[in-house]
């Protein structure tokens, strides 16, 4: 069952469209992948699932009910451009923001302490906020984020600004809260992270969607046919092997091995390409090239410019 | 509205911890004598109009001593005291100035009667002239009676002494029933620049931390993760209103901190110090009202009640804390405006001009209409809802008709709900606008903006 809902969202600029008849669904305790080039819209469609802005056209649900202001409560939403009150103490600015999403002063307390002893920050409670590093506000941020247990979670960039170790420290946490339950929208341009987490995703680009549905299956969609081989050096060209329904993309050798990337024709299966191979090479490793998302999103958005 | 008290909570405890809050509150009350100099400077630029003071001397001893000035034109008369008062009510003359003839005595007294409040620069010029005069006919009659001996020569050594004279001069106000009200010049100009000045700062600190709050919030970008939980309407509402009970809560502070002041200058140095005027009258009036409770008796506590209503005690109270706050939140809304638009401090000149030029003009305004309370200037800036709050302040001391307080201030209201309108419109679209360099025409665009 989808958790939330778009249909036909548009919104309209003076001068431009911001979003032209958008409808993602994104699926109850999935990792949602919000993807899109720059000024695509992305943050138009996150501005408007979180009530920020109204759209012109369009209707939104979260789990089957038109989203009205009550629902977002059961939001929580870290934007791409976050900060907090440079003046103000940590902690009071931790419960400030938590009391604005519904909690009231005991929970706060409570789930505050339990999340500043589990990111091992306690001692900051009393620090003013511009003593913190930016990576360290980040992490505030995430945790007044998630701290009233939404049942939708949207993170824009969640990962800028953190080293290696608090990046996978913060994946973690994600995964986790997917486990506990929550529905997760994340839009990034990290196509490496969205390979590690995604199970779904959506692509926006010049205000329409592109592209949609499970990360595996669109990488099926999009895988090329194509094979790469390892194989021991051997007296001969590779071509002489193969007819013209396998066509060699690419070739090469270093000290000890050969290797060849080959496209075969559609209707034949990896298998054929083996056949003509192994008879005569010696072959090491022999794989399907699936294509990235760094390819599809490059490949889909550049078609779409052709248009 | 639960957010809102949130909101307006985070605005109140984290201004008033601030240590410039609690040094404006020690400063405030000493800054606030220092602001009464330059309105006494802008109070020389006057309206123009010439106006007709009826001289009715029983002594005949000022006789066209007194010379036309700028603004006032002295005429002599000889009638009796009831006749002249009758006159001017009739003819359309600004004041009558009558001295009484005393038996026996050097005259030492007038009265100014008139139907406006007499400014006090004419109450000190006919003191002025007064006193001099008196002063030569004493010296005069001391000359006369001399004979040159050691008594004489003892006595001349007295002389500086013996002729200095003082002048009292009471005014009346009179109204169209040709009744007389005492009123106290002095008094009604200390409160009408007090409270004029004191709203016009108000606005002034107030709005500037409204935008500067506003600016921080959107250039620290937490907007954007407050507006996720709120309505940005509620966001502004509430930093508006917890700026506005700051400015309250300091106001509260410098009457508290200058009353102690003055009590403690007043009890150390008791004989030298000629009591504050205004705190007197109002110390008076509470005596007054105190015993009249007291004593139960409800004819003396009408009396009071009259005397009260008579200087208008209540509506200026009354009327200061809505134009303060009207006045406040008019602006406010705009100040918010702007800081919601720009991205950086130097951003906010463009559009602080069409904001800060009625703050400067009605304060000007207000020091002609201190002079000049009826006047034209005076009436249609103390209307429009940008100049009314500091210039309808600076003219109720004097006693203004209620129908025209009520009508500025069903304005204001209207006023502070359309500024409060517009700025929403424009702060809404403007707190998540970055980097764009934003033009007036991009403003009316915001504004019609549907959401």
């Amino acid at each position: 069952m989808a958790l939330f809902v778009t249909e036909n969202v548009s919104k309209h600029y003076a001068g431009h469209t911001a979003l032209d008849k958008v409808s993602i669904e994104v699926p109850e305790q999935s990792i949602f992948g919000l993807l899109g080039p720059n000024g695509a819209g992305k943050t138009s469609l996150i501005r408007i699932i979180n009530r920020i802005i109204g759209p012109d056209e369009g209707n939104l649900y979260f789990k089957g009910e038109k989203l009205q202001q009550k629902h977002i409560y059961r939001i929580g939403y870290l934007p791409e451009e976050r900060g907090l009150y440079k003046k103000m103490r940590v902690g009071e600015h931790a419960m400030y923001l938590a009391r604005l999403k519904g909690l009231s002063k005991r929970d706060a307390t409570i789930r505050l302490k339990e999340w500043f002893d589990k990111f091992d920050i306690g001692s900051w409670w009393n620090k003013r906020v511009e003593e913190l590093s930016k990576g360290m506000q980040q992490k505030i941020q995430f945790i007044v984020c998630v701290l009233h247990e939404p049942e939708l979670l949207i993170f824009d960039e969640p990962f800028t600004g953190f080293d290696p170790i608090n990046v996978n420290i913060l994946k973690d946490e994600i995964l986790k809260l997917r486990e506990n339950g929550a529905t997760i929208i994340f839009s990034t341009h990290n196509m490496a992270s969205v390979e590690e987490l995604c199970d779904h995703i959506a692509l926006i680009d010049r205000s329409k969607k592109i592209l949609d549905g499970k990360v595996k299956e669109i990488k099926n969609q999009y895988r090329s046919n194509a094979y790469s081989i390892t194989f021991d050096h051997f007296d001969g060209l590779l071509s002489s092997l193969l007819d013209d329904r396998f066509e060699i993309m690419d070739e090469g050798e270093d000290e000890d091995r050969r290797f060849a990337n080959v496209r075969i024709a559609n209707g034949l299966e990896s298998k054929d390409l083996l056949e003509k191979l192994v008879k005569t090479l010696n072959i090491h490793s022999y794989n399907e090239i699936l294509p990235t998302m760094n390819d599809i999103f490059i490949s889909v958005v550049k078609e779409n410019e052709g248009r | 509205m639960k957010k809102i008290l949130l909101v307006i909570q985070r605005e109140y405890m984290t201004r008033i911890r601030k240590r410039s809050f609690i040094v404006m509150t020690i400063l405030g009350p000493l800054l606030m004598a220092s602001a009464f100099v330059i309105p006494m400077y802008l109070a020389t630029l006057t309206d123009g109009e010439k106006r007709v003071v009826e001289v009715l001397d029983e002594t005949g001893w000022f006789y066209e001593k007194f010379r036309d000035t700028d603004e006032f034109e002295f005429k002599y008369t000889v009638k009796d005291l009831e006749t002249a008062k009758i006159e001017l009510l009739e003819n359309d003359e600004f004041a009558l100035l009558y001295i009484p003839r005393r038996e026996l005595t050097i005259p030492s007294s007038g009265i100014l009667y008139s139907m406006r409040q007499p400014g006090i620069d004419l109450k000190s010029y006919i003191r002025n002239v007064m006193s001099k005069e008196v002063e030569t006919q004493k010296l005069r009659i001391n000359l006369n009676e001399m004979v040159l001996s050691e008594e004489d020569r003892e006595r001349a050594m007295k002389l500086p002494e013996l002729i200095r004279t003082n002048i009292e001069l009471s005014t009346m106000k009179m109204d169209e029933t040709g009744g007389e009200e005492e009123t106290f010049t002095e008094v009604m100009m200390a409160v009408s620049f007090v409270s004029g000045m004191i709203i016009y700062m108000f606005i002034f600190i107030f709005g500037a931390q409204v935008l500067r709050g506003v600016m921080e919030e959107k250039t620290s970008r937490i907007v954007e993760v407050i507006v996720s939980s709120i309505k940005p309407f509620q966001l502004m509402i509430g930093k508006i209103v917890g700026i506005a009970m700051v400015g309250l809560t300091q106001f509260l502070l410098w009457i508290i901190l200058t009353f102690a002041i003055v009590s403690a200058f007043q009890l150390a140095f008791a004989d030298q110090m000629p009591g504050p005027e205004v705190q007197m009258a109002v110390m008076q009036q509470d005596a007054g009202l105190t015993e009249a409770l007291a004593s139960g008796d409800d004819q003396q506590i009408a009396r009071v009640f009259e005397i009260i209503n008579s200087i208008q005690y209540d509506v200026i109270l009354i009327s200061f804390l809505f134009f303060f706050l009207g006045g406040y939140l008019l602006y406010a809304a705009l100040f918010a405006a702007i800081g919601s638009a720009v991205d950086s401090e130097t951003d906010t000149q463009q559009f602080m001009m069409p904001v800060t030029i009625p703050l400067f003009l009605s304060i000007i305004i207000a020091n002609i209409a201190v002079y000049n309370p009826d006047g034209q200037l005076a009436l249609w800036f103390s209307m429009i809802p940008l100049t009314s709050p500091v210039v309808m302040m600076a003219r109720i001391p004097f006693g203004v008709p209620i129908e025209q307080i009520w009508i500025s201030a069903a304005l204001l209201i209207l006023g502070f709900i359309f500024t409060t309108w517009v700025a929403a419109r424009i702060y809404r679209t403007g707190i998540l606008m970055y980097g764009k360099k934003v033009s007036y025409r991009e403003l009316w665009k915001w504004l019609t903006y549907k959401n």
